[in-house]
Parts: structure tokens; sequence; C-alpha cells
């Protein structure tokens, strides 16, 4: 079976100045339809170069899409030229990020900042796309979705922005979401409900879901797959459970020793 | 690149500071070809103001009412005696657009100068002290904002009279406005540094902290906003001279040459053109230099 | 709601009171202006006047009352909208400048409409192709208009199009035609300052996070732009704007100067020319009351741009 996304081979540069720094080398991965991808390494590692790679957001310059290819759904992407990429972004593939408070235009009430995309993609007016942004609000766990869709992403908590987030990668019914670090920001207790939010989406719209954290803790909660990323390459990938069980790359181990908010207790009744 | 050094710095020792501002500055701007243009520009004005008598081929006030209205040399009627014509009462156009530099010259750098001082003081006051001094001092700078800087000049020139030191005292003061605003916010930020908190416990005096560590810190604000300013106070002059109310008729300024030529645009273009090229060039080219000494000493400001 | 209305009221009530503040503030200064030269009189009256014309004079300007209480009547004119009786006019400055003021008003507004027509595509352009060849010919004319005194603009192109082409008319005041030089004139200045602050603000806003999502969600560039970026990019640039109306009304002055335009610019010099001092007075005055009253609207309009405003203070 074709995966729905397939990265192969991807090299992505960034040229400053004189220098050039070599972000994403030879990277490849594969998410099947409804499937959950983690990858997972320190800051620096490329891992959201990657995730960004994608839809191509990483600002060009300095970004350069060096080699390789990035297929979804047969399509390739990386040639897909901007009026096809911009066909593509928000309405099959939709992305969050990691900083809720910044990724949202402080001008703009939510609920129109959901509805965008639905005007963008199926040219439904505001008035007629309320009904699912407010949907989209409520499937998202936003409690009384009509008030919230009028007011302003600073009346909203870090939380509720980042559900605002969700709402908008989801109403338009996405085959894959791109999740870069979406709970990094967030208060830890906050950072377990988005989570949960994610997972049950997911079941319930058979969404593909590329996950990109740093924290070893998030992965084995919510991933099928997990993919480790160092300095540009992946080191290791593996199915949740043998890498919790045997890692088996030595900086897999470290980063997952280095992830003190994983709590034992929880792992070992899964592995037992 | 050169601003890489000072945003590495710019938390560090005060003096090594200061001493890469300027060097780095030096540096960015002989690598910019603007800049180099702009800066020999400003050389030949300097020099042509400093040389004034050498340089001009005829006295600037000396009337030829035969040989009025000579156009310049490349025109068939023109001659070699005038190179850039004479105006309407037979003066030496070249002459007097030399002599009108030392003008712009003299005014520009004193008044800013002038304006810098008072505004350097004002915000380093009001930044300091903090509290009532810079609440009054602020409102202070809103009320002054509320005048545009001709008009208060036009104004104070019409009843005291329009000596050249008037001029100069006029546009110092309306101008110290912009120093006084962007002192005052470096140091409210430099204030809670290290290096002045700690001067502060070990008891240095305020006079101290004030000239030995907060002062160096913002000469490169200052250096930039002064360049810029001798522009605008440049530009402010020839305003003045030109509606008639600036410096004495008795001495020539680019300002009063474009008055003059405005009332015989449609037969002698010379008479205007010329102070106004001068007078244009000058500006853009202190505008240039003080861009470029921004954009090598403030990392935040560099925009390509 | 209702505590935010009550938040919007009482931040609208402080910034009046602010602004009024500053606006006695800057009665006070022109009354004090007109009065620092020692004698009026001495100017206003022939060297042989006799002392009985003199004490006349200062009877009728109320010169021979005590500094304070020709500072309070002034002040309670003000209060009045009575400004005092022009000298040169012998009518009250308030008509002598309600005559003049709609030249003005028409020459600055239709100058700030040529310049917001091209500064803010221009900014916008700028800002999008950074670092690319049209945004430095974008940059260099910025540099050049900014460098340029308007009644140097204003020769140049009654040269151009009055002198050689003699398309327009180099001074008049009434119909269109004599309209479009002053105003390009005027409008040369403000184009430069609004472009270069549009496109380093814009500059700062296209890297910004939700730029980025708009991305995301399938917008192009330009209408990126158009529905995310320029109302974030406008804020900065309306407070500076505001701050620039001074420039604004001094190189006004300048360009009626320079095209015979009948409004308030001319009337100030011809006022100081015929140490006209209840009418220099007023129009100083006036001057900074428009100055104020533009900011003043600015803050205010901030509120409604920018949602975060309201919660504040």
């Amino acid at each position: 079976m074709t995966p729905l996304l397939r990265i192969s081979d991807l090299t992505v540069d960034f040229e400053l100045g004189h220098q050039t720094a070599h972000a994403v080398r030879g990277v490849s991965l594969d998410i099947a339809e409804g499937e959950t991808l983690a990858v997972v390494g320190e800051s620096g590692s490329g891992k959201t170069v990657t995730a960004l790679s994608i839809l191509q957001l990483n600002p060009v310059p300095p970004c350069v899409y060096r080699s390789g290819s990035i297929t979804f759904d047969g399509r390739e992407l990386l040639s897909l030229g901007q009026r096809g990429l911009r066909s593509v972004r928000g309405d099959q593939i939709a992305m969050i990020f990691q900083d809720p408070m910044t990724s949202l235009n402080p001008l703009k009430k939510v609920g129109i900042q959901i509805g965008e995309a639905l005007r963008l993609h199926r040219g439904t007016s505001r008035r007629d796309g309320r009904p699912a942004v407010i949907e989209a609000l409520a499937e998202a766990g936003v409690p009384r979705p009509e008030q919230r869709a009028d007011q302003y992403p600073h009346e909203l908590s870090g939380g509720l922005r980042q559900r605002v987030m969700i709402a908008m990668a989801l109403v338009t019914r996405p085959r894959l979401l791109i999740a870069d670090e979406p709970t990094t920001a967030l208060d830890v207790t906050v950072q377990a409900q988005i989570l949960e939010l994610l997972v049950d989406l997911q079941q319930r719209h058979h969404m593909a879901i590329l996950l990109i954290t740093h924290d070893f803790g998030v992965v084995a909660d919510v991933a099928d797959r997990v993919t480790v990323m160092k300095s540009g390459e992946v080191v290791e990938e593996s199915d949740v459970g043998p890498i919790f069980a045997a890692p088996g790359h030595d900086y897999t181990r470290r980063l997952h020793a280095a992830t003190p908010r994983l709590a034992p207790a929880a792992t070992t009744e899964v592995d037992g | 690149m050169a601003t890489v050094s000072i945003t590495t710095t710019a938390d560090g020792d005060s003096t090594t500071t200061t001493r890469r501002t300027g060097h780095s500055a030096w540096r960015a701007l002989r690598r910019n070809r603007w800049g180099m243009a702009a800066l020999s520009f400003l050389g030949l004005v300097v020099i042509a103001a400093l040389l004034a008598p050498m340089l001009a081929p005829h006295d600037p006030q000396t009337q030829d009412l035969l040989g009025r209205l000579a156009p310049p040399f490349w025109d068939a009627d023109g001659s070699a005696a005038h190179l850039l014509g004479t105006d309407h009462l037979g003066r030496d156009v070249l002459s007097r657009l030399i002599y009108g530099s030392r003008v712009s010259l003299l005014v520009g750098v004193c008044a800013a100068l002038l304006a810098g001082v008072l505004g350097a003081t004002v915000g380093l006051v009001a930044g300091y002290y903090g509290g009532w001094a810079d609440r009054i001092l602020m409102r202070l700078a809103d009320v002054q904002l509320a005048f545009p800087s001709i008009l208060l000049a036009l104004a104070v020139v019409a009843f005291l009279g329009n000596g050249l030191w008037i001029v100069i005292i006029v546009l110092g003061i309306t101008g110290w406005v912009a120093y006084a605003r962007v002192v005052r916010s470096e140091v409210l930020s430099l204030k809670t540094r290290e290096f002045v908190t700690e001067a502060r416990a070990i008891g240095v005096g305020d006079r101290t902290i004030i000239t030995r560590h907060l002062l160096r810190n913002v000469t490169a604000p200052i250096a930039t906003i002064g360049t810029l300013q001798v522009a605008s106070v440049i530009v402010a002059e020839s305003a003045l001279s030109f509606l008639g109310l600036g410096v004495p008729a008795s001495v020539p300024t680019w300002g009063s040459m474009l008055a003059d030529g405005q009332l015989y645009l449609g037969t002698s273009w010379w008479i205007a053109v010329f102070p106004g090229l001068a007078l244009m060039l000058t500006s853009l080219s202190i505008n240039i230099t003080g861009d470029a000494i921004r954009d090598a000493t403030d990392p935040k400001a560099y925009r390509g | 709601m209702t505590d935010r209305r009550r938040a919007v009221l009482r931040s609208a009530g402080s910034k009046t009171l602010s602004a009024l503040i500053v606006l006695y503030l800057a009665a006070t200064v022109a009354f004090l202006l007109v009065r620092i030269s020692g004698d009026p009189l001495a100017m206003l009256l022939p060297p042989d006047a006799t002392q009985e014309q003199s004490d006349e004079m200062a009877a009728t300007l109320g010169l021979d009352q005590p500094l304070i209480v020709q500072y309070l009547d002034y002040l309670g004119g003000l209060v009045r909208l009575d400004l005092g009786d022009s000298i040169f006019y012998g009518e009250p400055v308030s008509s002598v400048i309600a005559d003049r003021l709609p030249a003005t008003a028409l020459l600055a507004v239709t100058a700030m409409a040529i310049a917001l027509l091209i500064a803010v595509p221009a900014g916008i352009f700028s800002a999008m192709h950074r670092g690319k060849a049209g945004d430095k010919g974008i940059i260099t004319v910025i540099l050049i208009g900014q460098s340029t005194p308007a009644f140097w603009v204003g020769i140049l192109l009654v040269l151009i199009f009055a002198v050689q082409l003699q398309v327009l008319p180099a001074a008049g005041y009434g119909s269109v035609q004599n309209l479009v030089l002053p105003a390009v004139t005027l409008a040369v200045y403000s184009v430069a300052v609004i472009a270069r602050l549009l496109r380093s603000s814009l500059i700062d806003v296209l890297s910004s996070d939700y730029m980025r999502t708009a991305t995301a969600k399938g917008y192009g560039p330009t209408r990126a732009v158009l529905s995310h970026g320029l109302r974030n990019a406008s804020l900065p640039v309306i407070t500076v704007v505001g701050l620039e109306t001074g420039s604004l009304l001094g190189g006004a002055i300048l360009t009626e100067q320079v095209f015979g335009w009948p409004g308030l610019g001319r009337l100030t010099v011809e006022a100081i020319s015929n140490r006209d001092l209840p009418l220099v007075q007023g129009t100083i005055l006036l001057f900074a009351a428009i100055f104020v009253v533009i900011n003043l609207v600015v803050d205010l309009s901030y509120s409604a741009l920018d949602p975060r405003v309201r919660l504040e203070k």
C-alpha cells in the first residue's frame, strides 16, 4: 500500500551569506493513512525544518530545497509550484504550530480566522461557513464555541488558543495534520489535554498526524511509530513499543533518559 | 557582518562597546559605495565652505547690472567668466553657491550640536531619575512637537530679528525632542543593566554613573540622530531664508538664492536650479551617511 | 462587555485630558512667543509716533495691562474661541483664519490622499521584494524624497510642468489644474515617510508566526499581506504619521508660499511680516491645535484598529 505521505532522501540547506547550513540531510519517512508518526529530536536536529518542508513554509531565502522528494497521495509536492501548493495547504494538509500566542493574528476574531480556510478552498462565504466554524471549535473542545468565535486571540488562554489553532486546521477535514511541537508552549496540565484531543480527533476522522516533538513522554501516549532525528539525519525509526523497550540507537537512549517527565509507572504498565 | 560584533558586546563593558561601534561604523561605511559617494560630496561642501574666499571666482555680492541673467558657460550666450551664470543683479551664481555652503554648514552643525546637548541632557535626566522630572520633561516634548519647527522658528526670528546666531539657537532649540526621546528610552533599559546597578550598589554617585556609564552607551544613537539632524537643520535654515526670514539678506544662502531664482524661472532657470541641487545633494548625502552609521551601530535597524 | 466599554471610555477620557493639557501649554507658549520680543508696540508703530498714539495702540491691544491680566484675558478669550482682532485686517482673527482654512484643508487632504495612494503600494511592494532590484529602487527614491525640501520640489515641478512643458499653471487657486502641482509638492515628503515606515513595519510582520499560519492555510503572498499583514503593519505607521503632522504643516507653509496658495501658511507668513501679533498668535495656536487633535484622533482610532488596546490602562 502506498503511504499517504512519503518523504525520501530530502536535503534542505540554509544559505546564510557565504555559509551553508545543512539543516536536513537525506531524510526519509512514510506516514500511512490514519497513522501517527512522531518525529523526535533536540532543537537543531532538523525535525521542524523537515515538517515545514512538506508545505514549503520555511522562509525562502535563506532556505533551499536541495534534493529529494515529498509525495502526498502520489503527487510530488516539491515540484508542485506555488498555485498547486496553495491548493494543498490548509485543505488536504493542515498544520499547527508551537506557539499559539503568536500564531494567531491578534487583530482578527478567531472565528473569522478559522473560517478563512473554508473561504479559500471551498469558496464558502463568511456567513455560510459559520456553522462549520462553530462545529470545529466544539470538536476542538472549546466550551461555548458561539461566543468564543467572536473573541480575539488575546482574550483566550494559551490552551484555548491552541484549541483554536486545532479547530482552524480541522475545519477543512484534512487528511494529514502536521503538529509542530503543539504542546511545548503550554502548561503541563494543558499539554495532556491537547494530546488527548489530538488522539481523539484522529480516531474520529481517520486523519494522519505527523507529530514533531522533543519530548519522549509525549510519544508514548500518542504515536504509532517514532522517527528519531539528530543533526539533520534520521538515526532510528521503529514502532512505538520496541523503541521504549529497547532503544536501538545510543542517541535515542540518551534522549529517552533525558525525559524526566515521562512517568515510569505508566510506561511499565503499557509494557507489562 | 559588521553588525554581529555589536550584538555580542551589547551587554558588555561600556568602553569596548563605544569603541567598536565607531570602528565598525567606519568599516561598514567604507564598504558602502553610496556611503562613500555621499561622504566625498560632503567633503567637497566642507572644502568649499572653508576655502570660499580662495575658491570663489568673484565676490558673491558684487553686482553687475549690465551682465545680469547670464546663462552658464555651456550655453551659447554664456561665458567662462561666470561658469554657472549670473543672477538678476548680475552676481556670480557659482561664487554665491560656494559662499552659501558656509551658512548651511555653520547653521547645520551648530544647531544640531546645540539640539544634541539639550536633548541628551533632557533624555538622561528624564530616563535616569524618572518620576516627576520624567513626566514634566516628556510632556514638554509633546508640546514642542505640537508646533511645526519651521513655524516656531519663523515666529521667533520675526520677533527677535534675523541674526545668524538667532537662527542657530532657534533651530537648535526646536530640534531637541528626537534626541531626548531616544536617549531616554536607551537610559531606561541601561538603568536596569548589571553594570549600572552594581555601580549604584557600591555607592557610585549619580553624576559619575550618568557621565561615565550612561553617556558613553548612548553616543551611537546620538551620533545617528545628530547626523540626520544636520540635514534637517540645513533644510530648515534654507526654508527660513527662502521665506525671507532667515539670516540677513547681505549673506548669500542657498535658500535666498532659490527665492530669487523662483521669480526668474521662466527665463533664467540656473539661478534656482544650482542652489536647489546643492541643497538637495547635501541633505541627501548627510542622510545617506546617517543611515550608514545607524545600520552599522544598531543591529535592530539593519534592514539591508 | 460593559466593563470593556467603561475601560474604553476611561482611556479616551484620559487621552482627551492630556491632549487638553498639551493644548493649554501650547496656548501659553504662543502667548509668550509674541511677547518675548520686548516691546511689540515699537514694531507696530512708525518710528515718529507720538506717546499719545503709542498709548492708544497699547490700550486697543490691551498691552497696557499687567502681563498676568493679559494672559487671563487671552485664556478667557480662547475659551470663547475669541482670538482677538487682527491689526492688519481689522477683523476678528477667527474669521480671518476661517477664510483661509478651506484652501489649506483642500491642499493637505489632497496631498495626503496622493501620498497614501503612492506610498502604500510602494511600501508593500518593497517589503515583499526585500533586497531585490525593485526594493532598492524604491528605497533610493524614498531617500531622495526625504532629503528634498518642499520648496525645491515645488520650484522643480514649476520649472518642468509650467515653464518647459506648459501643461499646468505655476500659481493660482480655484481649479483642479491649480491644485495638482501644490498637492504633489506637499505629498512628496509624506510619500517618503509613509513608504519607508510601512516597508520596515511590514518586513517585521512578514516574518511573524501568524503570517506563516496564513500561508499554511492556503493564502498566496499578496492576499496574505492584504488580509493579515497590512493592518498589523499599519499600526506603528499611523502613530508616526500622526507625529509627522508638524512636518506636513511646515511643508504646507512653504508649498503655499511657492505657489501663491491662499491658505493658512501664507497667512502666517504675511502676519509675521506685518507684525500682526494677534493673528500670529492665532495661527500658531491653530497649527498646534491641528497637531494635537490629529494625534488625539490617532490615539483613539488605535482602539478601533487594535482590539488589544481596549483592555489596557
